[in-house]
């Protein structure tokens, strides 16, 4: 699959089939941390994921000043 | 997973409400937990004036909307930092929104209010950027408020927000800032009686209740086109830091962020109570806001101040004299 990250923009491929908890681990990325996106639709951590799909993976930490 | 309320398919976990909602769910959980912030901390009422700080980002957006949909009578307040293409995308992102909701927005320029731009700040003073913009900001904000006559000023800070915040004063012991960490920080007024004027705006922050992860996965749901890219200044920032430490903790222990902020907002911050009336509040001498007098003879300056004089004296030095080229001979 496809996973578009942020901050900077890039892509990823990660192999499929696997669930949105797996694929998130796999690239290392605490799953708190961000929202999981596909066709515009937020998916849970136990969503499975197909080899051909498109994910985005928005982190949602910003930082600055308070 | 299934929405705890409806057992339809679920978009979203919250993992320390141990809950999953679809998304009609998820939104009305979102504003019940901003109405329900907005009672028990008495943060304003239904007639009061609002102006609400909007970055751009999702929290502030997300939060004018839930807001403004409740029927409150909100103006945004957009600061245009002078950071490059992300301030100038920042804005267009909250005047397009302000349009969609056909809300009032006042827009305002760091450039064109005291000559400078965060950048050029950070480089004139030597500080960290989020420093000087922190303290422009909170300063702009409030003058905004009280020149516009509103009640409240309201911000998107989230629970990650106050947890870091938190979190980074308790590691350093900063007990006046400890003093002041609340959901609501009451208007301050110098002078008394009818000679009393207001310096100081009530601050209030209504997302204290929902993670930093909520506020995106709402904005995402209604459709809100908020900005996603980080602010390129923040590289490095301590508060980013602290809240990927909490986010760590938060994963393996969820409820870890809530139970540390509510805890303390619950059984510590009044034991701070002391600190906080040690030093009152007296007036700059140069721009009338609230300060502290640190030193007695001292003339009273805020920090603003100080720091506008800084980039100002910075400004005036002679540039550092340039190295010459060798000039080869013969």
């Amino acid at each position: 699959m496809k996973v578009k990250l942020r901050n900077p923009d890039r892509v990823v491929d990660v192999d499929g089939p696997r669930t949105v908890y797996d694929m998130l681990r796999t690239l290392d990325i605490v799953p708190e941390a961000v929202l999981v996106i596909r066709d515009a639709t937020l998916l849970t951590r136990d969503e499975n994921l197909a080899d051909t799909d498109e994910i985005e993976v928005r982190p949602v930490l910003s930082g600055g000043a308070q | 997973m299934k929405c705890k309320v409806c057992r339809g398919h679920a978009v979203i976990d919250v993992r320390r409400h141990n809950a999953a909602f679809c998304g009609d769910h998820y939104v009305d959980h979102v504003r019940g937990q901003v109405a329900r912030s907005i009672k028990e901390f008495g943060m304003f009422e239904p007639e009061e004036r609002l102006l609400v700080a909007v970055s751009g980002g999702k929290d502030s957006l997300a939060l004018w909307e839930i807001l403004s949909g409740l029927g409150y009578d909100t103006t945004g307040f957009y600061l245009d930092l002078g950071i490059g293409g992300y301030s100038a995308r920042s804005k267009e992102a909250v005047t397009a929104f302000a349009q969609n909701i056909g809300a009032p927005l006042v827009v305002r320029s760091l450039s064109i209010e005291h000559g400078y731009t965060v950048p050029q700040l950070a480089r004139l003073t030597g500080r960290v950027p989020c420093s000087g913009c922190g303290l422009n900001k909170r300063y702009e904000f409030n003058r905004a408020a009280l020149e516009g006559g509103f009640n409240v000023l309201v911000t998107g800070h989230n629970l990650d927000d106050e947890v870091a915040t938190l979190f980074g004063n308790v590691l350093h012991w900063n007990m006046d800032m400890l003093a002041r960490q609340a959901p609501v920080l009451e208007e301050r007024v110098l002078g008394l009686g009818e000679a009393a004027d207001r310096v100081l705006v009530k601050k209030v922050k209504p997302l204290v209740r929902l993670a930093e992860r909520e506020t995106a996965a709402y904005a995402v749901l209604r459709g809100i086109d908020y900005v996603v890219e980080e602010c390129p200044m923040v590289e490095g920032n301590t508060q980013h830091r602290l809240k990927k430490a909490m986010t760590m903790l938060e994963e393996a222990s969820p409820g870890t962020k809530q139970q540390f902020l509510f805890g303390f907002l619950k059984s510590a911050s009044r034991r701070f109570d002391e600190v906080e009336s040690g030093d009152p509040l007296v007036a700059c001498a140069k721009c009338g806001g609230p300060t502290v007098v640190w030193e007695q003879g001292d003339q009273p300056v805020c920090s603003f101040c100080k720091t506008k004089s800084l980039v100002a004296a910075r400004r005036m030095e002679p540039p550092p004299p340039r190295r010459r080229a060798h000039r080869r001979v013969g």
